[in-house]
């Protein structure tokens, strides 16, 4: 298990005085306090860690969080920012001695304006939600994390969050157009607009991922695209992952960018077809779910590109979807795929590296040698066209040895990842899970100069501490001419 | 005649700023100086140029991502995309007819100054496709951030910080970028005759169709004459032009449902692919401007709500300045003869349309005195400064090139 840090005893017995103090900035019903209610807060989507704050706050503005931050900088008690607890790195795990400021409240939609193609939202509205508020003019927001129903914009911005559509319509980071933060200090800073290149250093595009690490989001402004005609899916199975990903290298290769290209192995087709029943080919060692855009006279031409590219790789089985609901169906194995791992294995862990596609069939031949070795299955998950690979390991939380074998496991994978040319993280965030395998990614050199750049907006470190950065070096400090 | 150093790779580099930082002595840092003349003059008895540093490093068209080192031109980047199919997607600028000077555009200096073409409000700013970089810091330390896959969220995003930064925060020694396969065809929707209210209001519309236009612009009958593809047609007082790119048989389709979803607007043309390219090039690299300016002139460059495209341009005209929009209204490029009023008036009215401003060119003469980017809040330059310390604590780097004293 990856270690917290001690708590600050003088912030633990001051527990009382705080409760007073924070009653006094939000309101008494802004406050949770009781310990049965704080157990809602102990964890996040990591829940193998848990440990329940020393209070949390629900603040309802800006200007709650400005005061709230203030009063903990000039007390010296950490923070730990919090959206819907959607986090699969544990990127917002507690700390007994921190202050959980949930932005749950701050669920309003600001403004919304077709002809500019923006929309401001609050930090706790949903991801789905933006597109939700949009769709019925037949736009939507695109970045589509798996957990978008609860997730919320204010953790996308946290952890620049991905989907499956993000080889075409790119990460959080690319459909951010203005923020509004709140420093530690406590200060308002609206960054950037309506407008599409900012000023200035690139404030949105260093906030966007930082985990909570230099400022809280209460405010958003995000680029609305309209709606393609329509999508459809095929899918493709493969006698074998390298025929698979040879088919991948070939798709890109021949100009066309699908709006999904998802890659599933044997262990996941077997899974998600016990559990969703989507027609999926049993007989398959790897598929490829592939969704195009357009009018139907666009996805047919498309298609039948796909086909003829397909063919050469002597599939097993061809299926092109013909109308919406044919789609969904090749949708719906892959949908539930958390879900039907969850139905076959107590706990699972789910990584998130990320590989040069080139590598694909060496780094699945490999985690398959792990996989014996540690003597724990596991399933492969992902977005194909931009190598970024979710192995499920599936284990037993209740068996401390089983446990302690899936996090070795899971960072040998990732290990493997950097090794051959990838990251660590492509959509979870580093949190707390892979913070001490930040070396392994990077120098010292250049893990001091992002230290640095935390100190800049947080000197004291109070912000959603131990995670990110290996535990135990200095902060550095910056001295401004 | 002013101090040049080139060295021909990263240890030489990083030495050269080891050594100015030792000794306290500013360092100004350029490729091949294409972009001099951009924001406000460097006060440095030595320059650092990355034009050594040259050549494509990797280039995997299956991964979509090509690694350069700073100082290769644009052009042989562009060239070597061009011959596996694919191309920049922020499809950036070269400015150097704008601004006057001859050299070739480098990548570092286009990362460094995040400059972004038409496509930018499709496929996103250069900054957006940068995957990973090296560079060395104002103390002379090699970094590197980022890497070379296609999604990478370990760690605070240094990329962003340093494309956009001017050369201020560390010197970029090699650029990893997300490339794409470029269009089979291109198509573009003309409509004539529009002032530039409506004609912002045809290319939002277009931008809110489902056809993913790719690029749109207006432009007053002024800067469009001798644009490619508008032979024949009746400008004034401008057109507005939105493009499609895709493979064939989508161009040919969306270009006519277009042409037919901005009826309302008047009447469209649809301009080829043979004529489509080169019209997008001339509007990439502002050449409607560029034709006529004088010495005498300043060129702004301004990203604003693309409603309030023709405000800035009402602004312009008030001054007696030439302008065109890109980016759906968006971006405002504007000439004038250059004084201290008429940058007041036009940053002025950028701010107040709720936009930021960049002063591309001016004469010497007055450059030190102008602002060059919008005031820092007293809180935004706080932080500035701390960022600038906190990668060049001894301020070595370009100090002065983005805002004075920092």
């Amino acid at each position: 298990m990856i270690a917290l840090p001690e708590p600050k005893a003088a912030v633990v017995a001051r527990r009382e005085a705080i409760l007073a103090d924070l009653a006094r900035l939000v309101g008494p019903d802004a406050l949770v306090s009781e310990p049965h209610c704080l157990r809602a807060y102990e964890t996040d989507g990591l829940a193998v860690y848990r440990q329940p704050p020393l209070a949390v706050v629900l603040p309802s503005t800006t200007e709650e969080v400005a005061a709230l931050l203030r009063y903990c900088k000039a007390e010296g008690i950490r923070v730990v920012p919090r959206g819907a607890g959607t986090s699969l790195s544990g990127g917002a795990l507690p700390l007994a001695d921190a202050v959980v400021i949930g932005l749950m409240r701050m669920n309003r939609i600001l403004a919304i304006d077709y002809a500019d193609r923006v929309a401001s939202v609050q930090a706790g509205v949903t991801n789905l939600g933006i597109t939700g508020a949009v769709s019925t003019q037949g736009f939507f927001y695109a970045p589509d994390p798996s957990s978008q129903l609860a997730c919320m914009i204010g953790g996308n911005i946290a952890m620049n969050s991905g989907g499956a559509h993000c080889l075409k319509y790119g990460v959080t980071a690319n459909n951010v157009l203005g923020l509004t933060i709140v420093t530690i200090e406590g200060e308002i800073i609206r960054l950037g607009g309506t407008h599409l290149d900012a000023a200035g250093y690139d404030w949105l595009g260093i906030l966007t991922g930082s985990e909570g690490q230099l400022a809280i989001v209460t405010e958003v402004t995000v680029r609305i695209l309209r709606s393609a005609e329509g999508s459809r899916a095929m899918l493709a199975a493969f006698r074998s992952n390298e025929v698979a990903g040879a088919c991948v290298a070939a798709i890109i290769g021949s100009g066309i960018i699908p709006v999904a290209l998802e890659f599933m192995d044997r262990p996941a087709i077997h899974a998600c077809e016990a559990f969703a029943h989507a027609g999926y080919p049993l007989d398959a060692e790897a598929m490829l779910i592939i969704e195009v855009e357009g009018s139907p006279a666009e996805q047919e031409d498309l298609m039948s590109r796909l086909g003829e590219i397909v063919g050469r790789f002597d599939p097993l089985g061809l299926k092109i979807a013909t109308t919406a609901e044919e789609s969904a169906a090749i949708w719906k194995g892959r949908k539930g795929a958390f879900g039907a791992i969850g139905r076959i294995s107590p706990d699972y862990l789910c990584m998130d590296g990320v590989i040069p596609t080139s590598q694909l069939s060496s780094v699945l031949h490999r985690i398959g040698e792990m996989s014996r070795s540690f003597g724990l299955a596991v399933a492969n998950i992902f977005h194909a066209g931009d190598g970024n690979l979710h192995p499920l390991i599936l284990f037993d939380a209740n068996d401390p040895e089983s446990m302690a074998k899936a996090e070795k496991f899971g960072a040998e994978i990732l290990k493997l990842c950097v090794a051959v040319g990838g990251c660590l993280t492509g959509e979870h965030g580093v949190g707390v899970e892979k913070r001490e395998l930040m070396g392994v990614q990077f120098s010292a050199a250049d893990l001091e100069q992002q230290r640095r750049v935390k100190s800049v907006f947080d000197p004291d470190w109070l912000l959603n501490p131990s995670k990110v950065f290996p535990l135990g070096a200095t902060p550095p400090v910056i001295h401004a001419a | 005649m002013m101090a040049a150093e080139a060295p021909s790779d990263e240890a030489g580099l990083a030495a050269q700023i080891a050594a100015a930082r030792a000794a306290r002595e500013p360092l100004l840092i350029a490729g091949n100086a294409s972009k001099a003349p951009m924001l406000r003059p460097v006060q440095a008895a030595r320059t650092l140029s990355t034009r050594n540093l040259a050549g494509i490093t990797l280039h995997s068209p299956a991964e979509l991502v090509l690694s350069a080192r700073a100082g290769t031109t644009l052009s042989e980047i562009e060239e070597a995309l061009a011959a596996h199919g694919q191309h920049l997607i922020a499809e950036p600028p070269d400015l150097h007819v704008l601004l006057g000077t001859e050299s070739a555009a480098t990548l570092g200096g286009t990362v460094a100054a995040n400059l972004s073409g038409p496509r930018r409000i499709a496929g996103g700013a250069i900054r957006d496709h940068v995957l990973g970089m090296r560079a060395v810091n104002g103390e002379g330390t090699a970094i590197r951030s980022g890497g070379r896959v296609l999604k990478n969220v370990t760690g605070l995003d240094l990329c962003k910080l340093i494309a956009g930064s001017f050369g201020t925060l560390a010197v970029m020694t090699e650029i990893t970028l997300k490339v794409l396969p470029a269009p089979e065809r291109t198509g573009t929707v003309a409509i004539a005759g529009l002032d530039a209210a409506a004609g912002v209001a045809a290319l939002a519309a277009a931008l809110g169709s489902p056809y993913a236009v790719s690029a749109a612009a207006y432009l007053p009958d002024g800067a469009a004459e001798a644009l490619p593809g508008l032979a024949g047609l009746a400008v004034h007082p401008g057109v507005a032009l939105a493009r499609i790119e895709e493979f064939a048989p989508s161009v040919a389709y969306r270009s006519e449902r277009l042409a037919a979803a901005l009826g309302r607007f008047g009447a469209a043309r649809v301009i080829e692919d043979a004529e489509s390219r080169p019209l997008w090039r001339t509007i990439r690299d502002a050449l409607p401007l560029a034709a006529g300016l004088a010495e005498s002139d300043a060129v702004w460059r301004i990203s604003v709500p693309p409603s309030q495209g023709p405000r800035l341009a009402a602004a312009a005209a008030a001054v007696g300045g030439r302008w065109f929009l890109d980016w759906g209204g968006g971006l405002v490029w504007i000439s004038a003869p250059a004084d201290e009023a008429r940058h007041r008036s036009i940053t002025e009215a950028a701010s107040a349309a709720g936009g930021v401003w960049t002063l591309l060119r001016a004469p010497a003469s007055l450059r030190p005195g102008l602002t060059a980017l919008p005031p820092l809040s007293p809180t935004l330059e706080r932080l500035t400064r701390r960022v600038k310390a906190a990668f060049d604590p001894a301020g070595i780097l370009n100090p002065g090139r983005m805002y004075a004293g920092i």
